[in-house]
Parts: C-alpha cells; structure tokens; sequence
C-alpha cells in the first residue's frame, strides 16, 4: 500500500487553524454566559423580620452561625432559605441523551474509518 | 523568547521522574478539590448527599484509575490519554480527548487562580480592610506556574511535590485536632446534620460536584514520557494517588459537616479555611490558609503542566499546527504550548465565575471518563492479555468499565439538572470541531506515524 503524503501546510493556514478551534472553544464556553442561560441558580423564599427559630436553626447552629460572622438572622436569611430548582422536562433529557449518544456513535465511526487507514499503512506500507 | 529558537523534531522530553512526582502529580492537581469546590455538592444535595456523593465519585476514580494504569503502563509516551486513543480507537477519537484534557485542565487552573484572589480578598477583610483586587493576584499566580513550567519539568514537580505534601499534612492535622486530640471537640455532626433537603433527587444532582473531589487524577498518564520506568512508576503513583484522595476527601467531609450548617457549607468559598476558622485555633486557621494557597498552587501547576503535553503532543502529530509541537532547546519543555495556554485560562479566571469555571472542567473530564470504558474494551479485544507485555493488568474486567459507563451517565444526568445548556452547549462544540478535524484538518496527518508502540497487528484488522 503507497504511503499518503499530508500536504504542507503554509504559516498562514496554521494560524488560521487555530483561530478557528480558540473561536470555536471560546464561543461555545461563554455563550451560555453571555446568553444568561449558564448554571441553575438558588431560589430564597423572603421572610419578614426572620428570626433564628423562623428560620430553622437551633442552638448550635446559631452559635456556628454567629462564629461565621453572621449575627443578624437577616442576613443569613436568604442563604438559609434559597433552594433549587430541579424539574426537567423529559423532552429536554431525550434531547440531551440523543445528543451524547449521537456524539460519540459519529466519533468512534469516523475513528474506525482513519484508524483503518492507520492500521494498513504501518503494517501494510512500504 | 530571545534565547530559543525552533528545537528539531527528534529532540524529546527529559525522562527524570520518579513514583513520588507521579503521585505529585496526581494528588497535587486534585487535592484542591478538598479545598475548594467538593462542597457545592452539599448545596446541591446536602451534607449526607456529598457524602454519598463522595463515595460514589471515589468508585467512578477507582475504575478511571485501575483502568488508566493499565493502558498507560503499556502506552508509555506523552499526551497519556490522548496517545492511548490515537493507538487504540483512532485519529479522531485521539482528537477529542486531547481537547478534553487540554480543557479540564485549562478550567481546572483558572478555577485555582480564581480561589488563590478569593482567598487573598478574604485574609485582607479579616485584617480589616474592605476587601482587595483579586486580579492581580490571579493573574500572578498563572504567570509565575507558567514560568516555572517553562523553566523545566523536574524543578516544577519537585515544587508540586513539596507544596502537596505540605497541603495534604494540613488536612490530616486539622482533622487529628478537631477530633482526638481536642479535649472539648469543636465537632457537633449530631446538631448540624439534616436530613437530605432535596430528597434523593438532591443525592444524583449533588454527584455533579462529587467528581470535584477526585478530578484529574487521570493526569498521572500525562508524564509517561519523563518518567523514569513508565510501567512501574505510573500504576504505583496513580493508584497511591487515588488512596490518597479517597482518605482526603472523606476527612474533608467529616470534619467540615461537623463544624458549620450545611446551608453555609454549600456555597463557602473556601470551605476548609472556614473550618479552621471555626475550630478556634488561630494555628490551625494560618496552616490551613497556606494550605488552600499552596494546594491551589500546586493544582495549577500540575495542570499547566498536563495541558500543555496534551496539546504538544497534538501539534507534535500535526492534529494542531506542528509549531506547538517544538521543545525548548534548553529546559526540554513544550514552551509553545505552555506559553499559548496561558491567555486562555486568564480570560476564564478573569471573566467567568467560579462554579462555571469549575462546570466546564467537570463536563470535559466526564466527557474523558466516559471514552475510557470504550478504550479498554477495545485494547482488550484488539490486543488479548497473552498478545502484549502490560506493566499492570486490571482486575474483574469488564466490571470497572461498566461501573464507571454506569457512573457517567448518572453525571450526565446530575450535570443536565443544572448546567444542562453547559452540556448542551460543550457536546455541540465537540461535534463541530470532530467534524472540522474529520473533513478538514486529517488532511495533514500523517497515517502511519499515529501508530509507534512496538506491537502486533491488532486483531481483527
């Protein structure tokens, strides 16, 4: 089997190359930022003039609560309070499992098919 | 730069490390972890769902561990996984996991320079200012490890290793002091524990930042080719490693859930530093100061360290520009790779907030995680245990591979909870650039020089 020979790539195409993935690796990382569609966030539930025992706590808790710097139940109030939310849409899960699924079908095929080419050129080659 | 110039290809990497740097290596990238970051798994879940969460990130580890140690014993050479994939599955494969690791990694140390300014504004607040710029010292702390990268690979993990060591005897002695030997323990699990707050829903969700305990273990592989005897160093320094880490992160738990409300814990920023601060011993809050310092120190140092291999060793096959794949005439190092890296986690540490940060890490090692069942499967079938000389053979195949595929999809699902546009958002990015390399940049790839062990023809091919 003949040995492929790459093309040579010039200085331009390289730096255009790598361009290309920074563009593409930042744009995906920072979209979701920039969209504000990044993280889950905490929910508080507000309460008016909250106390230590309104808020759940007991004595120790307080006292670590006290030694955090947080003396005021107030102002632990919302940290105490805030909750997640995780309700999903079973559509959502399906599309997300497709996506996974379908990613990495396509990548081990089109690694077959190189790796063919690989494995006949370093034992079948000249 | 004036004094380098573009090394000849034939020039390779200094083989000077021994078991110790391996286990440096590994333990010194994820030790953070108990530092920093484990704890958003109690804010998820609550104080018991991290711990499950622990457990069971420590069983995906262990799988991610045994099974790393027996390929890498055998693929000696560097890029660890990434080599590992271009001789078993493929060119493109080989591709994606080098960007995993390039991206775990990169995540992983803006994540550290982000802790080391929030630790910096929180120790100035306690002398009683109103707080600090952090940038400067983020920025400061990436370009003096990449210095140090730059300047030789012995002298950077001889410091990981000292820094680690100094990091990982401050949690064991927080720990002894908070429990044995106090006379009047700070220690009140039975005041502060509650029951699960999201139920066992919160349990699955909270696995999203397990992994943190244990995340980039897996770059042990990354030194194989500065190692002094691959086949023994890398098995021993790995798997100590992970023993290390399992025994780490429980006492990090332990000790944290016993001091402060978990509603607290889930979202400290530096939680161990908090509970030294809690313990009343100013003692202890000084030695844990310097060890979430050096701890971050020392994760940021390994990264860079194993980022940059995986994207040398990209450029060294032309799968990147082959200018990435020169070595410094001098120090021996990948000084292009590191130096081009350095930007990029600056413009996360300095724009994206910590639990992003960290997200992004986690969805790129998962991704990692889950290539590696798909590896060892085929490196058995490909080359059955009697064909080929392995420095180490894993244990009960194929249970570590279906217990880690298991894990990862249960990740996934924790992920997509609450970062699912993240997850949606990084796959369609892989996908993208696959297509790219597939269609456009394998091109210039040359075949047969992607397959250099000295083995036999894998079967069936």
């Amino acid at each position: 089997m003949a040995r492929y020979t790459p093309p040579k790539q010039s200085k331009l195409g390289q730096l255009i190359d790598v361009i290309v993935l920074l563009v593409l690796a930042i744009g995906a990382l920072y979209l979701p930022l920039w969209m504000g569609l990044a993280g889950s966030t905490k929910t508080p539930v507000p309460q008016d003039a909250p106390t230590w025992e309104s808020l759940g706590q007991n004595p120790t808790m307080v006292e670590k609560w006290n030694q955090l710097g947080f003396t005021d139940p107030a102002a632990a109030s919302d940290m105490i309070t805030a909750r997640f939310d995780y309700s999903f849409s079973w559509i959502s899960l399906a599309v997300m499992v497709v996506v996974i699924v379908g990613y990495f079908v396509m990548m081990v095929r089109f690694s077959e098919t190189e790796y063919r080419e690989v494995i006949a050129e370093k034992f079948d080659g000249n | 730069m004036a004094t380098t110039h573009e090394a000849p290809e034939k020039l390779g990497l200094l083989r000077v490390l021994g078991p110790a740097h391996v286990w440096a290596l590994g333990v010194g990238i994820v030790l953070v972890g108990e530092y920093m970051g484990w704890n958003f798994a109690v804010g998820k879940g609550g104080a018991y769902a991290a711990l499950i969460a622990c457990w069971f990130a420590g069983t995906l580890y262990s799988c991610v561990a045994m099974i790393d140690s027996e390929v890498t014993s055998t693929v000696a050479a560097a890029g660890g996984q990434y080599t590992q994939a271009k001789h078993i599955v493929g060119p493109l494969m080989a591709f994606n996991v080098g960007l995993y690791l390039v991206f775990a990694y990169t995540m992983l140390e803006a994540a550290n320079a982000i802790t080391v300014g929030f630790l910096m504004d929180e120790v100035a607040k306690m002398m009683g200012t109103d707080g600090i710029d952090q940038r400067p010292f983020i920025i400061l702390a990436i370009m003096f490890l990449a210095w140090l990268n730059y300047r030789g690979v012995l002298a950077t993990l001889t410091f990981s290793l000292v820094i680690t060591a100094f990091a990982f005897t401050a949690v064991i002695l927080l720990f002894l002091f908070t429990t044995v030997l106090s006379g009047d323990s700070p220690m009140r699990h039975a005041e502060l524990m509650t029951d699960l707050p999201y139920g066992w829903l919160g349990v699955l969700a909270s696995m999203h930042f397990g992994l943190w305990y244990y995340l980039g273990i897996e770059g042990t592989t990354q030194a194989a080719e500065e190692v002094r005897s691959p086949a023994r160093s890398l098995p021993f320094g790995t798997l100590a490693g992970i023993m290390t880490l399992l025994i780490a992160a429980t006492l990090t738990w332990y000790v944290c859930v016993g001091l402060m409300p978990w509603e607290y814990l889930g979202q400290a920023g530096v939680p161990l530093f908090d509970a030294a601060r809690l313990s009343g011993s100013t003692s202890l809050m000084v030695l844990l100061g310097i060890g979430t310092l050096f701890a971050t120190l020392a994760s940021a140092n390994g990264c860079i360290n194993d980022a940059s291999r995986a994207w040398f060793a990209m450029g060294r096959d032309h799968y990147l520009p082959a200018w990435f794949g020169a070595v410094h005439p001098k120090y021996r190092t990948p000084y292009r790779s590191i130096i081009f890296l350095v930007p990029i986690a600056l413009i996360f540490a300095l724009g994206a907030p910590l639990d992003q940060v960290i997200t992004f890490s986690i969805l790129s090692g998962l991704l990692g995680y889950t290539f590696m069942p798909i590896n060892i499967i085929l490196f058995r079938k490909k080359w059955p245990l009697d064909s080929i000389k392995r420095g180490y053979e894993h244990p009960f195949h194929p249970i570590p591979s279906i217990t880690l595929f298991t894990l990862c999809a249960v990740t996934y699902f924790a992920v997509f909870l609450g970062y699912g546009t993240q997850l949606i958002a990084m796959i369609s990015f892989y996908i993208i650039v696959s297509l790219w390399f597939h269609f456009w940049r394998y091109r210039f790839v040359k075949r047969a020089d992607q397959f250099t062990m000295p083995w036999p023809r894998p079967k069936g091919y």
